[in-house]
């Protein structure tokens, strides 16, 4: 009878997965998301976040051509765990926050890399300099939430983030880790 | 039976941790004001460097003191000299142990994790707190002036001994002088 029972509650599981991934997102809390960045200077790991995050979001697991999603990140909430440096990267060598607010993120394309996962193309813009880039990405359920998490890579120096001097990538590394994690809610 | 003079690596590492203790306390003055530049983070690195390597080299000495004792006071010394002497050089050991571990602690607690050459990363001692972090800062400036205040008294001793009793004191640390004489 355990065997029967498991059974039924590998199909329930099975059944329950792709409807779980099929519910259309239309919207993101923005006080549960974050973008947490992290990259080394001196051989030294330093860490940061951003905690004001808006998005918005259209996906639907079934639909990925018609899905899209456009994330703006507040600069001025840059929080690297110093408060003298918080000032510091907010200044005109790095993010230049009273030029450039907020760094954005839009969607082109988006493609499913099977099992919850998938992927963006899109256009980053910092600084107002804009590249493409590939965001891999996995979705999954969380109670009533739908969780968006990813990371990718960039150049710093492709953004002009941390100019003059600070072009020295000796000091401080170009390579910049991004790691995002979005709440929504699904659609009814 | 001790010998009357100090090895050659006993006396290399004295003069060498002589010289990086200037080199870290120049470098740790002159970061400490500097703007937020590449400059001032790699001060930052080097002085923790420097500081790790007296940590170590001063420990390398202790153990280097289990093989080849230090010699014994010079002849004739008074007994209030010795114990006085013996009480400065334990002084000196702990504090060359004490600062870079009070330089360790406050970059644990400030966040900003220290990496020996950039190569070998230094376990965080304590999670981060920028208050604690101040506490700790407080104690590393503390200890340097104790420092400073034993150096001294460490220098004057020894030129004294040099200089007024003309005794052998100085030169079994610094060979070159006693040829001279």
């Amino acid at each position: 009878m355990t065997v029967f029972r498991n059974v039924i509650a590998a199909i329930a599981l099975v059944a329950a997965l792709p409807s779980a991934l099929a519910q259309r997102v239309t919207a993101i809390d923005s006080a549960r998301s974050e973008v947490r960045f992290s990259g080394k200077q001196m051989g030294v790991a330093a860490e940061g976040r951003f905690g004001k995050v808006a998005a918005q979001v259209d996906f639907d697991a079934s639909k990925l051509t018609s899905s899209r999603a456009r994330i703006d990140v507040d600069l001025n909430s840059v929080d690297v765990g110093s408060a003298e440096v918080n000032g510091e990267v907010k200044r005109k060598p790095w993010f230049n926050v009273t030029a450039f607010p907020s760094a954005t993120f839009e969607s082109t394309a988006m493609r499913s890399k099977g099992a919850g996962r998938y992927e963006a193309d899109g256009k980053l813009t910092i600084k107002g300099q804009s590249r493409d880039v590939l965001v891999p990405f996995s979705v999954r359920q969380e109670g009533k939430d739908v969780v968006f998490e990813g990371a990718f890579s960039l150049l710093r120096l492709h953004f002009g983030v941390g100019d003059g001097p600070w072009k020295d990538t000796d000091t401080v590394a170009n390579e910049v880790q991004v790691r995002f994690k979005l709440v929504g809610a699904a659609a009814k | 039976m001790r010998s009357s003079v100090y090895s050659p690596p006993a006396i290399a590492l004295h003069w060498l941790t002589a010289a990086l203790i200037v080199g870290a306390a120049g470098l740790g003055l002159y970061m400490v004001d500097l703007d937020f530049s590449p400059t001032k983070l790699k001060t930052y690195s080097w002085h923790k460097w420097v500081g790790v390597t007296i940590f170590l080299l001063t420990a390398l000495r202790l153990a280097w003191r289990l093989v080849r004792p230090a010699p014994s006071p010079v002849p004739g010394s008074a007994r209030w000299q010795r114990r006085v002497a013996a009480g400065m050089h334990a002084a000196l050991y702990v504090l060359l142990f004490a600062i870079p571990l009070s330089g360790w602690l406050m970059s644990s607690a400030l966040g900003v994790q220290v990496v020996y050459l950039g190569l070998v990363p230094l376990p965080d001692l304590v999670s981060k707190s920028e208050a604690l972090g101040e506490q700790f800062k407080l104690l590393h400036w503390t200890l340097n002036c104790l420092l400073l205040a034993s150096v001294a008294v460490h220098v004057l001793a020894a030129l004294k001994h040099h200089f007024v009793d003309r005794d052998a004191v100085l030169s079994r640390m610094l060979p070159f002088l006693s040829q001279r004489s």
